[in-house]
């Protein structure tokens, strides 16, 4: 095989359909440019999981002698307890059940550690946060609750601490933050989701522009091929430069979207927009993260259109 | 050399086939006109020797190779041994005529040597020397099928086959095409030609076949284009 004389055929068919060609790039590098940022995306989230989940903890709230009363008043009006919680029926929270809750976290294999917050400490903190607004000065210590925070070894399964606890008498709610967490996150998911989604339409249209291309490389050259095939070039011979074409074209388009993903790193998260800088609570990811993802998007975009180009073809380049 | 053993074609949606019942044998070094009106079947004898269709019954040998049994990717290398030369010459326009020729070495990946060696022999033997930069809209009809006859003959192919290479031709430029391929003939090269020129059928004195509606209607050596009716 003469290399020279099939690089001259890729440049002149290349050039032939030069609108087509371009065509082609964007829509592979803009397909790719999505596929490489919902690859950074889960990888993002997956960080932003194990930052945040460590930083969270599962809240033990116990009753005070508010939620009793009011619980109280809510079971005596016979509503079934929708104006109270139940479990705080029987009355505020006792000292033996207080020590009791706290020497089973303890027990349980799971729990890390478990740090007892008292009203008083509560309403410090309540100030602290929210002091300024309007409905702080209005509340008492009398009405915060004492609870117990408890970190997971695992902070996969705070569902099992929930279970363990929830319901029981003296005991006001479980509530584990890793929850609004989840929310959090399955929105991120959803948006990731949408990302692959619009990479997989824009993957279509790359592959419908490629195998067009074909065809229309394939019918402009048609008396050059049905040459070939009559002196009897090799069937591999014939389709190469059509399969090249495909494949220059994809690997330009993959390079831009390489360009792509590395101005977004620097510009959106370290530099410019500055994302790192204004959101600290967010872990970014490393310039690594983003270079590991460049060899996949030109993997791709090099095989992709290739694999398209020879599938047209099959159908349009009679061999 | 080639040998059809009773062949028939039929091409899927047409109720008549293109050939039936076909059996002949040509040896080497043999000059053979394939004679008949449109339709006939002419082109699909000539198709089925180079392989782009395949026979629907019986048995195509072409250069001692069952055409049946011939895979796909074995093709190509077949196509090496035959050259082919149409009515339309098949020239590629925005080449020159030494390139034309090339084309069909270079794709079949010989060597640039031997390329630039055998390009002006060719070009030689068919009577274009020192045409070799001129573009094929330069010439005249017949110096372009002389390109096109450099080109099927540039690989030394065992066997010649021409689909009426005369057809779009003056008499006088026909003959001297036919003078052509008749030495090509002589240097052991067989050439089977399909034709409706009844002249150079008269002229040549070579071996007729003449099909039918699919049939082989005539095998005649030494013959001419058709009876006296």
């Amino acid at each position: 095989m003469r290399a020279q004389f099939v690089m001259s055929e890729i440049g002149v068919g290349l050039r032939r359909n030069l609108t087509m060609t371009f065509a082609v790039i964007i829509s592979v590098a803009l397909s790719l440019a999505l596929f490489g940022g919902s690859l950074l995306m889960s990888e993002q989230v997956g960080r932003m999981k194990g930052f945040w989940y460590d930083k969270a903890n599962v809240s033990i709230y116990l009753c005070n002698k508010q939620d009793a009363q009011e619980a109280g008043e809510a079971a005596n009006s016979g509503g079934g307890g929708a104006g109270g919680v139940a479990t705080c029926r029987k009355g505020a929270v006792t000292d033996e059940q207080k020590k009791q809750i706290e020497s089973e976290l303890k027990a349980m294999s799971l729990v890390k550690s478990v740090t007892y917050e008292s009203a008083d400490e509560a309403y410090k903190h309540y100030q602290e946060q929210y002091g300024h607004t309007a409905l702080a000065s209005s509340i008492t210590p009398d009405q915060m609750q004492e609870s117990f925070r408890v970190k997971l070894k695992n902070p996969e399964k705070y569902k099992v601490v929930t279970s363990a606890f929830a319901g029981r008498d003296g005991i006001h709610t479980v509530d584990d933050q890793r929850q609004a967490i989840d929310d959090l996150f399955r929105i991120l998911n959803y948006l990731n989701m949408a990302a692959v989604g619009i990479m997989a339409i824009m993957l279509i249209v790359a592959l419908l522009l490629i195998v067009n291309t074909v065809r229309v490389s394939a019918f402009s050259r048609r008396r050059e091929t049905g040459i070939m095939r009559l002196v009897g070039a090799s069937s591999f011979y014939i389709q190469v430069p059509f399969i090249m074409e495909a494949a220059v074209a994809g690997l330009i388009g993959a390079l831009f979207a390489c360009v792509m993903l590395v101005s977004g790193q620097y510009f959106v998260i370290d530099h410019g927009v500055g994302l790192r800088d204004k959101i600290q609570l967010i872990d970014f990811m490393g310039w690594g993260s983003v270079l590991a993802k460049l060899p996949y998007v030109l993997f791709i975009g090099l095989l992709m259109p290739s694999m398209a180009a020879f599938i047209a073809l099959r159908k349009y380049l009679k061999v | 050399m080639i040998r059809f053993d009773s062949v028939s074609k039929s091409y899927p949606k047409q109720s008549r086939p293109a050939l039936r019942e076909v059996s002949l044998d040509i040896a080497k070094g043999e000059f053979v006109f394939l004679v008949g009106s449109s339709g006939s079947g002419k082109s699909t004898f000539l198709r089925l020797i180079l392989r782009e269709e395949r026979a629907s019954h019986g048995q195509v040998h072409v250069l001692g190779k069952d055409l049946a049994k011939l895979s796909n990717w074995k093709v190509p290398q077949m196509r090496r041994q035959l050259g082919t030369v149409f009515q339309d010459f098949r020239l590629l326009p925005n080449k020159t005529v030494a390139e034309n020729v090339a084309f069909a070495q270079e794709v079949i990946g010989k060597p640039r040597g031997e390329i630039r060696k055998a390009v002006p022999q060719v070009l030689e033997l068919v009577g274009l020397g020192g045409k070799e930069e001129r573009m094929p809209g330069e010439l005249s009809g017949g110096e372009q099928q002389r390109v096109a006859i450099a080109r099927a003959f540039v690989n030394r192919p065992a066997l010649l086959i021409a689909d009426e290479p005369t057809g779009n031709l003056d008499p006088q430029t026909s003959v001297g095409i036919m003078k052509l391929l008749d030495r090509i003939n002589r240097t052991g090269t067989t050439v089977i030609m399909a034709t409706h020129d009844q002249q150079i059928v008269d002229q040549m004195r070579k071996r007729v076949i003449e099909l039918e509606q699919g049939r082989l209607v005539r095998d005649q050596s030494r013959g001419v284009y058709g009876y006296q009716h």
